[in-house]
């Protein structure tokens, strides 16, 4: 009765999923930033170059005689030398004529700080700085600008960016890494609750001790007190089913007891056989009733096979001294060949009650004074019951062991019809088969192959 | 042999009494734990059936202080459980054996009779007459110092007559003891064991002789 679980996907990828896109957008994020950062950085170092340059031609700067002279300072180009062969420009302007340098180098408004601008076709940084000059009659403004091309900037820059983008990566496979050892040992309390719980037996139901992270421990303790409750309810269950037994069952048995009784006092045959019939009616109820339960009980145990090493042997031999009382009555007797060293894997519970089925079937078909024959043998594990009675119907052997089924021949004789499908059921949950057949000189012979 | 009947259904327990006389066994009942603690340490009792649903507790703690004081009486459950994991609780906690409610009498016999032979030891629990010796716990016959083993039938077969000689037991009456409600047998099946009984018991001074229309007897020639 295990319905599906609806998935809502892994916890375990939704943790890394995240905590991996969250490493990844970081990364970008570092790149960007940083990028930014190194192109300012790198940027101002420009400006700063230029400002001095414009500053220091623009300190050259005299009116002589009302006449402009520059005493153009060679150093303040030699500065703004790089490795990369940028190139220079310059224009100086006596009151907006040009005086000296390149021809439409764009002039910035005085002034105005850094702007880049295009010249002969490439991006240029420059900066442009005005003077008043004072003489004895005369005033003129000198306005020198100082250009400079950028491809320094730009190798350096694509150097950082290298550089960057590299750390970047690193720190995402590191996050990476982490995420996953983080999300595995966060993981890994969930599953081992989940082994622990799954390899319990079908009866045990005992609480779960085993420390647990505190964000697990509400849905542990939740499932304590679900285990609590089933446990309880299981037990409420079992005790109603007891109570119900003693409450069938012992008048039953008062009845039997009256009708054996009467019987021994009771001379007319019509009356014998009425009391007859009764008992076997009384008979075959109870034996109904447990064997349904049994049935039920069956088909509980097998979804939920215990697994216990189990000396076939020492199982056939314990079964037999519960029926030898039953056996005596109808002087059977029972001739084992048992292999001590055979054993098997499985549920002695159930298996003791398939055998005992087999055997209780053998005892009832037997002929009085006869001999029931049980055999273990090893390679594969087999049991072998086999008793001298009338044996299968040979046309209905293969569905003698459907549920409510009897042989033709089981007229006259209790029974359920359930014996062979409990065993049979028994068999198939401890991986083995019931093989049902008539021996060669007569009987019936179920063998159990595991 | 005599019993002690624990069970708290008046019902049950008057028909398992009177049942029991019939076979010729003595039964003491109590309804309660309390009572069964009170018969068991004064009484001697071959065996106990003990009910497992009593009024003032579990059968299980009857079974367990019984166990405790060290009595070898031994106990034969009668429980209306039928599963085979309570059965086999049961044998743990020191009952000798089980039947399930509603039960047979001629089984309940069979397995108090097991239990017995198995508890025996010793003791013997052996009956003459004549120059008979009958054992009807082992099973043994003896004849002129000659042990004969009996078989199930034959033995409760002379148990009946055994304990009442010189008494006429009707053929059917036999007949209900030796087979089960569920057997299809003929009712001359009774004379294969009458004739059996008979050779075992050629030598000796006892004879079981047939009166016609009425049923067979154990005659005591001495």
């Amino acid at each position: 009765m295990t319905g599906k679980v609806r998935s809502l996907g892994s916890l375990r990828n939704r943790l890394a999923l995240t905590l991996i896109g969250g490493a990844a957008v970081l990364a970008v994020l570092l790149y960007f930033v940083v990028r930014s950062y190194a192109v300012q950085i790198a940027q101002q170092g420009q400006d700063s170059i230029l400002r001095a340059s414009v500053t220091s031609i623009l300190d050259a700067a005299v009116l002589r005689d009302g006449q402009l002279e520059v005493d153009f300072p060679y150093a303040s180009l030699a500065m703004l030398g790089t490795d990369s062969d940028d190139r220079v420009f310059y224009a100086i302007y006596q009151d907006d004529v040009l005086v000296s340098g390149y021809d439409g180098l764009p002039v910035a408004a005085s002034d105005s700080g850094m702007v880049t601008v295009t010249f002969d076709g490439v991006e240029v940084r420059t900066t442009t700085a005005s003077r008043l000059l004072a003489g004895a009659q005369s005033r003129t403004r000198v306005t020198v600008t100082v250009a400079q091309t950028q491809d320094l900037l730009a190798v350096t820059l694509s150097a950082i960016s290298r550089n960057i983008a590299l750390f970047g990566a690193g720190f995402f496979v590191l996050v990476m890494l982490l995420a996953v050892l983080a999300t595995s040992s966060a993981i890994g309390p969930l599953a081992r609750l989940t082994t622990s719980v799954a390899r319990r037996g079908p009866q045990d139901l005992r609480p779960v001790v085993s420390p647990v992270p505190s964000e697990m421990v509400p849905l542990v303790s939740s499932l304590n007190t679900l285990m609590a409750r089933l446990g309880q309810s299981l037990n409420r269950s079992e005790d109603f089913i007891a109570e119900a037994a003693h409450r069938v069952r012992t008048p039953l048995a008062t009845v039997r007891s009256h009708a054996e009784t009467t019987l021994q006092r009771v001379d007319r045959e019509e009356n014998r056989q009425a009391l007859r019939s009764m008992i076997r009616a009384i008979d075959e109820s109870s034996r109904a009733a447990g064997q349904l339960l049994d049935h039920a009980m069956i088909t509980f145990r097998a979804d939920h096979l215990d697994q216990q090493d189990i000396p076939l042997a020492a199982l056939v031999e314990n079964l037999i001294m519960r029926l030898g009382p039953v056996a005596d009555m109808r002087d059977v007797e029972f001739r084992t060949a048992l292999d001590p060293d055979v054993t098997l894997k499985g549920d002695p519970i159930l298996l003791h009650n398939a055998l005992r089925n087999v055997v209780d079937n053998a005892l009832k078909y037997a002929p009085r004074e006869s001999v029931i024959e049980i055999d273990i043998t090893a390679n594969p594990p087999c049991v072998v019951i086999r008793d001298h009675g009338p044996g299968f119907p040979v046309d209905q052997i293969s569905n003698l062991s459907d549920r409510f089924t009897r042989g033709r021949n089981a007229e006259g004789i209790i029974g359920s019809g359930l014996g062979l499908t409990i065993a049979q059921e028994v068999a198939t949950a401890h991986g083995g088969q019931m093989t049902l057949g008539t021996h060669s000189k007569g009987g019936a012979c179920v063998t159990f192959s595991f | 042999m005599k019993f002690l009947l624990v069970e708290d259904n008046q019902d049950l327990a008057d028909a398992i009494c009177v049942r029991m006389q019939i076979d010729g066994h003595v039964v003491d009942h109590a309804g309660t734990i309390l009572d069964a603690m009170g018969f068991a340490q004064t009484g001697e009792y071959d065996l106990i059936l003990l009910d497992m649903m009593l009024p003032d507790g579990d059968g299980r703690d009857f079974l367990r202080d019984h166990r405790g004081r060290k009595r070898g009486t031994p106990v034969i459950v009668l429980t209306a459980r039928s599963q085979v994991s309570d059965r086999i609780s049961l044998l743990d906690l020191g009952a000798d054996d089980y039947v399930t409610k509603p039960f047979d009498h001629a089984e309940l016999e069979a397995r108090c009779r097991a239990v017995l032979r198995r508890n025996a030891g010793t003791a013997q629990t052996e009956k003459h007459l004549g120059d008979v010796g009958f054992d009807p716990v082992a099973g043994v016959l003896t004849v002129k110092g000659v042990p004969i083993n009996l078989r199930n039938r034959e033995l409760r077969l002379l148990e009946v007559l055994f304990n009442a000689p010189g008494q006429i037991f009707a053929k059917q009456k036999l007949f209900d003891r030796l087979f089960s409600y569920e057997e299809d047998v003929s009712d001359n099946a009774i004379e294969v064991y009458i004739g059996r009984l008979r050779k075992h018991l050629e030598p000796s001074e006892l004879k079981i002789t047939t009166h016609r229309g009425l049923g067979y007897r154990l005659d005591h020639d001495g």
